[in-house]
């Protein structure tokens, strides 16, 4: 099957037929239960009303891809901490805005006069150090491998253009350790990882290859299309039924099994692999990206004394099990009842990316679909 | 966290400026003509029925591509008469500046103002100017008021949507709020998306004449067809259902929308309008509408329903459904 154009990938009749081989292929089989990593594919499934149109034994469950979400607590306090320095300006990407730290959210702080601006790039972020020269200039770096190069890219202009007060505070986290925590932690069944589009034109598709090999894990990389996505889906299927586990590529069109060496150089330059903590999985060996020595100068923490914040998490909020893919929104007593998008009690409510606010936004509760359904 | 202050997002023109609207102004200020809601209000005054309109312009950057502050607060104050089927006729005008406003810019504004009043035969009988400290404005505010004519027998509002009826557009989707944004942000995509800024009066008019029983007229500005539509749902106490594959998108914009993780249905419009009405007389007003320069590329693009009340959702191109909710969260700060 190629597929050339957005369109196509769009197309209604072709999804059709792909659906009805899923059905076939799935008639009389065991259920299989997929976890889509990333939040993007998240989103895409239920902007297109996907889930109810999947054979019954199809289960798909959202993983935890979405930046925004799987950032610690105690790091948009820092973030926080950050814009409440005299003189500084936090630049940040705009989901980040609004998600609530231990206490207030930036978006809180804005309105009582702290300097957070919202930027669509690290590049932006570099401008407005240069536009701002009295100012110090934070950058919260929240991203994945797609995002962690771009970062990286401003952060080498601005040494080159000697900028003197930009920094980036970098919580940003690489995605297959994530998975090897999930397929550890042993309380989550499945049956294969729909792996992530764009983080994989980076990284490769050879970076799944230990997931898939160790833990006998069908991966398949799929475009964010829907036809993509179900194309992708089918490619689990027969894995799966054939008994194999390996790294299958569908989002041929933008991956290699090499990936963005360019990319992936960029970012060695100016990180190294270090331990970080994510929401709901608690702290992963080699998850995150620390600055290099030769750049600690451009690392908001070694430039500012940031001081020990105690941390507050709201324990009613299920966000972590939600990241696990353990509890679904609709499971979470907040859900819909306290917790919205206009008054978010966790990440996964605020992220445009974050499955909470996909199943408040997109799911559709019509008599026809049976939301309700378990994990 | 409830929250104890005006945030940026209670101006965006979706669910959190429909709260600050029901929380403080309709119930302080309540009477028959504001709790209606439509966008503007229609009074009995000596034998003719007046629509009166108020609305006010912060947008950044001041001069977009397809217009400028000036020419909008004319567009927007006619549209938002036309919306009840009237004729414009008279504007105010009132002018905050910003000390250290370029006075060539000014006259710029001021210009096509005058420009799109004369255009759209609408003629600006009073104005007032005041000027803030430097930092206490950004450039130029503008609020314009207007008054027209509503022809007899014209009923229109929100609240007159029917199930069996169905939704029309006159164009393209989205191109304002993504112009604005492409152009503050920089973001230069192959051409420039031009606003749809324009006046809608005499395609309201067309609209009119060929139709008899138009239900609901309304302009999607801030917040989109998609927030647009769930006010008109709940207002007439409907559910709204549309088509994906009829959804009338400009590539450049989807294309702008994709990249910044946007939905062309939450993106502000300055030159639609939606049409509610009768399925019956769906073709005549399209045909009414591609007649006009302004409707070329009218289109059907959903249907009114007895199920799920107050309630927008879109039959997806692979066949499934999903909710379209009002606009929500941190939006385009200052689109319109
Ligand atoms: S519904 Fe709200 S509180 Fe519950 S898991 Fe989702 S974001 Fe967290």
């Amino acid at each position: 099957m190629t597929l050339k154009y957005v369109d196509e990938f769009r197309d209604g009749t072709l999804a059709r037929t792909i659906l009805a081989k899923l059905k076939k292929q799935c008639a009389g089989r065991a259920p299989m239960r997929f976890m889509e990593i990333c939040g993007t594919h998240t989103v895409s499934i239920f902007r297109s009303g996907l889930r109810p149109l999947l054979p019954s034994t199809v289960e798909l469950i959202s993983g935890p891809g979405c930046p925004v979400c799987v950032t610690a607590s105690e790091d948009i306090d820092k973030a926080i901490w950050f814009a409440s320095q005299p003189d500084t300006i936090v630049a940040t990407f705009g989901d980040l805005l609004r998600v609530p730290g231990s206490r207030t959210s930036l978006a809180q702080e804005r309105a009582q006069g702290a300097d957070v601006r919202m930027v669509y790039s690290a590049m932006d972020a570099v401008a407005l150090a240069e536009e701002n020269p009295d100012k110090e200039v934070v950058f919260i770096g929240i991203g994945f491998e797609t995002t962690a190069p771009t970062v990286a890219a401003a952060v080498t202009m601005a040494n080159r253009q000697g900028i003197q007060n930009f920094s980036v505070f970098s919580a940003h986290k690489v995605l297959p350790p994530a998975m090897e925590a999930l397929l550890s932690s042993g309380d989550l069944r499945l049956d294969g990882f729909l792996c992530p589009g764009h983080v994989t034109t980076v990284i490769g598709a050879k970076a799944y290859e230990d997931v898939a090999s160790r833990y006998r894990m069908p991966c398949v990389v799929a475009g964010f299309e829907p036809l993509d996505i179900l194309h992708g889906l089918w490619m689990l299927v027969e894995q799966r039924l054939s008994g194999e586990a390996r790294v299958d590529v569908q989002y041929r069109r933008g991956v290699t099994w090499e990936g963005n060496t360019a990319a992936q150089r960029l970012m060695a330059q100016v990180f190294r692999p270090a331990n970080a903590v994510w929401r709901g999985l608690g702290p992963i060996a080699r998850s995150g990206l620390a600055f290099r020595d030769e750049w600690a100068r451009f690392d908001a923490t070694q430039r500012f004394s940031v001081p020990t914040l105690s941390v507050r998490e709201d324990p009613a909020c299920r966000c972590g099990d939600v990241l696990r893919g353990v509890l679904a929104p609709l499971q979470c007593p907040l859900f819909r009842k306290v917790c919205t998008p206009q008054n978010p009690k966790g990440p996964c409510m605020v992220s445009s990316e974050g499955t909470c606010g996909a199943y408040f936004k997109y799911a559709y509760d019509g008599p026809d679909l049976d939301l309700e359904e378990k994990y | 966290m409830k929250e104890t202050q005006v945030l940026l997002d209670h101006g965006s023109g979706g669910r959190a400026t429909h709260e600050l609207v029901t929380r403080f102004f309709a119930p302080l200020l309540s009477n028959p003509f504001l709790d209606a809601m439509n966008d503007s209000a229609v009074m009995d005054f000596l034998g003719d029925r007046l629509a009166f309109t108020t609305d006010s312009y912060v947008v950044d950057p001041v001069i977009f591509p397809g217009g400028n502050i000036g020419s909008l607060a004319v567009h927007g104050t006619v549209n938002d008469l036309a919306m009840s089927g009237a004729r414009p006729m008279v504007l105010t005008a009132g002018f905050i500046l910003e000390e250290g406003l370029d006075l060539s810019l000014l006259e710029t504004i001021v210009r096509s103002m005058a420009e799109a009043a004369r255009e759209a035969g609408v003629t600006v009988v009073a104005g007032d100017t005041k000027v803030v400290p430097k930092g206490k404005g950004d450039k130029i505010f503008i609020t314009t008021a207007g008054v027209g004519i509503v022809p007899p027998g014209v009923s229109l509002g929100g609240q007159n949507a029917r199930p069996g009826d169905a939704v029309l557009i006159n164009g393209t989707i989205g191109d304002h709020g993504t112009a604005i944004l492409c152009s503050r942000e920089g973001l230069s995509m192959e051409g420039v998306i031009q606003s749809d800024s324009a006046p809608l009066h005499t395609l309201v008019a067309a609209i009119l004449t060929a139709c008899a029983h138009v239900h609901v007229l309304r302009d999607p500005t801030r917040g989109g067809v998609a927030t647009t539509l769930n006010e008109i749902a709940s207002q007439s106490r409907v559910g709204i259902r549309l088509f994906e594959e009829a959804l009338p998108i400009r590539e450049d914009v989807a294309g702008a929308c994709e990249i910044l993780g946007l939905d062309p249905l939450y993106m502000a419009n300055e030159g639609k309008v939606l049409v509610v009405l009768p399925q019956e007389e769906a073709g005549k007003a399209l045909d009414a509408m591609r007649r006009h320069p302004l409707g070329r590329h009218a289109a059907l693009i959903g249907e009114v329903m007895a199920d799920h009340p107050g309630r927008v959702t879109l039959r997806t191109r692979i066949g499934g459904h999903r909710i379209v909710d009002m606009l929500r969260g941190e939006p385009l700060p200052r689109i319109c």
